[in-house]
């Protein structure tokens, strides 16, 4: 290794600080209709109220921990359904696929939690602050003077008051909402409600506020991984090069020829919440969000050119338009194999999970043999086999389930232990375990053979559903 | 952009002035954040390794400040929940033992506890179903016979008790009437053959005739005279389908010829702090519940 000498360069960087201009347009209605609709759903969920009778919640959405259910509306969850939550996380893994292999950044530019707090921040920001002129000339201002001190001291209320509520939301999906919101300000919830409340307080805070592009940059891995769902057709957010280069002022008498319809006038530098210029092609830093776009197409009315300089464009479209021919409609992008593939897995596991909520049974149970001892013999020579059984009663009352035997030989009994009947009780909104016995008597059939085929029936008494459960019966194998 | 030409950044990257054979290394600088969150995370793992049980010692580690401790930890959670259970612990000691079962509350706590006092002390001579061991002559806890009693009074009297073990203990005696020339061998044989025959199976008449007097006069004490057995003497019942060393002529001869005594210490020789009254009874009503209880006489 040589040093040639050239004066050493630090390696690292602060961060530049961004100033975002306001901009209208499309786009810039579009997020803010989605950000209304995100947070909307972020911050009213846990309120909605939905009615399940006696002994359980009334929270339409409720990630009970310490009962290990999940409420979502009429749908209840429980451990052993978990699978129903990894088929929605696969679906909005597929999702994403889907989105980013036909529209690029979508997720990152519109609706990521992160875009959208920064949004807000910003919003607020400029509403205290002024807009992008005004807090550049606050931020050179060196001088601690008493309005720059009001206005930071403003600001900085107004994004930790958006932190705490955004930070309180959160816990309320996990208990329930006004009993919990009583109890914050009373100062007895548990503490864990208020070390989640800080946690998420302080990272609201510190990701929508201070570093904003810094996470997407550097610290979020999707936009590494998303030019993997990327080809030629995917319609992302590009500048038109061979239409706005070479670059210049806009001057009406000496243009025509010499300039593209780029005017360098930087309105979409200046609007980007990422700090980056669009038109050094695709990069890491832009999320798509649009906002150049509107910039542009705004600029582009003024100065009385065809707008789209920035805009949505496929790759593959780029060098037909080199060439002066039109590009392909967004639909002859967007419908192709890839984008169909995504779209039939998606729609596969989802007609699955919603196929297996509604035929999955109300009645849940589980049969297993006890092998230790395999057989039991009794003072009268009878065989005795044992199976436990697992029932869930879903419901909020006591029910009384009937087990019943089916089998091809009539010797075969039956005998629940602890009762002369042939049904027993599962306590409300629980998992009763109970041993039953199947009894060949002896020299019968099933007490000599190796193995006998038996079908338990389970019948839930309050409305008569039954299921079965197939099991087998093992004698001495003496035949 | 693959199809357009190579162009130079309008800001151009610059180099960190490092040339390998003209190999040069671009200077893409890292967030200067990035670099404190490194330092305050080194920061932070120096304090917590003071703070916490860390740095390896000749005897040992370091305490820590904080005087953190993983056993003192599960010593104040074991401390917790035994407080917490001490409640309806008493409940049981309180409660009658034939009303525990009836109880959902008492009887899903005591079945719980009780199969994990099971495991923990039982299980290694009844095998962990209860199944017993009869080469061995522990006893299978899932059947309908019992030597001392099926009721949950008789169960718990056992466990709290054991078998031959002291002054308290249940006793039998089964005598060695072949090694203590109580009997000879052909009237062991005889005797022998007349198990066979009131537990039906295949005997030698003629030697279950005499075989039938010798019972009567050696045996009929303990086992009675129909062979039924006595629980007040932990007696077997030698007509039935279970045997606890084997029904077998050859076992039955050795059993004669040698006497039978098995041991088994109270609480399964658990520390009377550690399996107290409450878990006897939680024992009980688990052992109880395995398939072979008895209805106590009301």
């Amino acid at each position: 290794m040589s040093d040639t000498g050239s004066q050493p360069e630090q390696l690292y960087a602060a961060r530049e600080p961004v100033f975002p201009r306001k901009v209208r347009g499309r786009f810039r209605n579009l997020k803010w209709g989605i950000m209304i609709v995100t947070l909307g759903i972020y911050y009213l969920t846990p309120w909605i109220r939905w009615d399940r009778g006696p002994n359980l919640p009334d929270q339409a959405v409720l990630v009970d921990m310490a009962n290990r259910r999940f409420f979502f509306f009429w749908i209840e969850i429980w451990p052993h359904e978990f699978y129903f939550v990894a088929g929605l996380l696969i679906m909005a893994g597929l999702g994403l696929f889907l989105f980013t292999s036909a529209l690029g950044r979508v997720w990152c530019g519109y609706t990521c939690p992160q875009t959208v707090w920064t949004d807000l921040f910003i919003l607020v920001e400029r509403w205290i602050e002024g807009d992008r002129n005004a807090r550049l000339r606050l931020h050179r201002q060196k001088k601690m003077d008493a309005k720059k001190l009001r206005l930071r001291v403003t600001k900085y209320v107004a994004w930790t008051l958006i932190a705490v509520a955004t930070g309180g939301a959160w816990v309320f999906y996990f208990t329930d909402a006004p009993t919990l919101l009583r109890e914050l300000f009373t100062g007895t919830a548990h503490p864990a409600s208020y070390t989640s409340v800080a946690v998420l307080t302080f990272t609201t805070l510190v990701f929508g506020g201070f570093m904003r592009e810094q996470v997407c940059i550097y610290m979020c891995p999707w936009p590494r991984i998303q030019a993997a769902m990327m080809d030629p057709d995917t319609l992302t957010i590009g500048y038109r090069e061979w239409r706005g280069e070479p670059r210049g002022k806009h001057r009406k008498a000496a243009s025509a020829g010499e300039l593209g319809d780029c005017i360098d006038c930087m309105a979409c530098v200046n609007v980007c919440p990422m700090g980056v210029d669009i038109r050094d092609g695709q990069q890491l830093g832009c999320i798509t969000c649009g906002l150049c776009i509107d910039a542009c197409d705004d600029i582009m009315d003024k100065v009385g050119k065809e707008r789209g300089l920035i805009g949505y464009l496929a790759l593959s479209d780029e060098v037909r338009e080199r060439d002066g021919a039109k590009p392909r409609s967004a639909w002859t992008h967007v419908f192709r194999v890839r984008t169909m593939l995504y779209t039939f897995l998606w729609s596969a596991v989802g007609i699955g999970l919603v196929v297996a909520l509604f035929v999955r049974p109300d009645i849940s149970a589980t049969v297993h043999p006890v092998r230790q001892p395999i057989f039991v013999t009794l003072s009268d020579g009878t065989i005795r086999n044992t199976y436990d059984f697992g029932l869930r009663n879903k419901h909020g009352e006591d029910r009384r389930f009937r087990v019943t035997l089916t089998t091809d030989d009539p010797s075969l009994r039956i005998a629940i232990e602890g009762t002369p009947y042939e049904s027993f009780m599962v306590p409300a909104d629980t998992t009763g375990k109970q041993r039953v016995y199947v009894l060949a008597p002896k020299g019968t059939e099933p007490a000599m053979a190796d193995r006998t085929d038996v079908r338990f029936w389970i019948e839930d008494l309050s409305n008569g559903e039954r299921v079965y459960k197939d099991s087998t019966f093992v004698g001495t194998g003496a035949n | 952009m693959s199809k357009q030409p190579v162009k130079k950044e309008k800001a151009e990257v610059g180099t960190t002035g490092h040339s390998w054979d003209g190999i040069e290394e671009f200077n893409n600088p890292l967030p200067r954040w990035w670099l404190w969150t490194f330092y305050a995370t080194v920061i932070w793992g120096l304090i917590y390794t003071v703070m916490y049980p860390a740095w390896p010692l000749v005897n040992g580690a370091t305490a820590g400040l904080l005087g953190h401790s993983t056993r003192a930890e599960v010593a104040s959670e074991i401390a917790r929940f035994e407080e917490a259970n001490s409640g309806i612990q008493q409940r049981l000691v309180d409660a009658e033992l034939t009303e525990i079962a009836a109880d959902p509350e008492l009887n899903s706590y005591a079945q719980n506890a009780g199969a994990a006092v099971f495991r923990t002390w039982c299980a290694q001579c009844h095998g962990a179903g209860a199944q017993g061991a009869q080469n061995l002559g522990y006893p299978a806890l899932v059947d309908d016979a019992w030597l001392w009693g099926g009721t949950i009074e008789e169960i718990h009297t056992t466990i709290a008790y054991g078998i031959r073990y002291d002054d308290d203990s249940r006793f039998g005696d089964m005598l060695a009437f072949g090694r203590d020339d109580l009997l000879t061998d052909e009237e062991i044989n005889q005797t022998v053959a007349y198990v066979l025959k009131i537990s039906g199976q295949e005997y030698d008449e003629a030697l279950a005739g005499p075989g039938e007097t010798l019972f009567m006069d050696n045996c009929a004490s303990c086992h009675m005279e129909d062979g039924t057995g006595e629980i007040s003497l932990g007696a077997p019942n030698l007509t039935d389908a279970i045997w606890l060393y084997g029904g077998d002529a050859e076992t039955l001869y050795e059993t004669i010829w040698s006497g039978r005594a098995g041991v088994m210490p109270p609480r399964g020789g658990a520390p009377a702090a550690v399996v107290d009254e409450a878990m006897i009874r939680a024992v009980s009503v688990y052992v109880h519940s395995l398939g072979g209880g008895v209805d106590s006489m009301e």
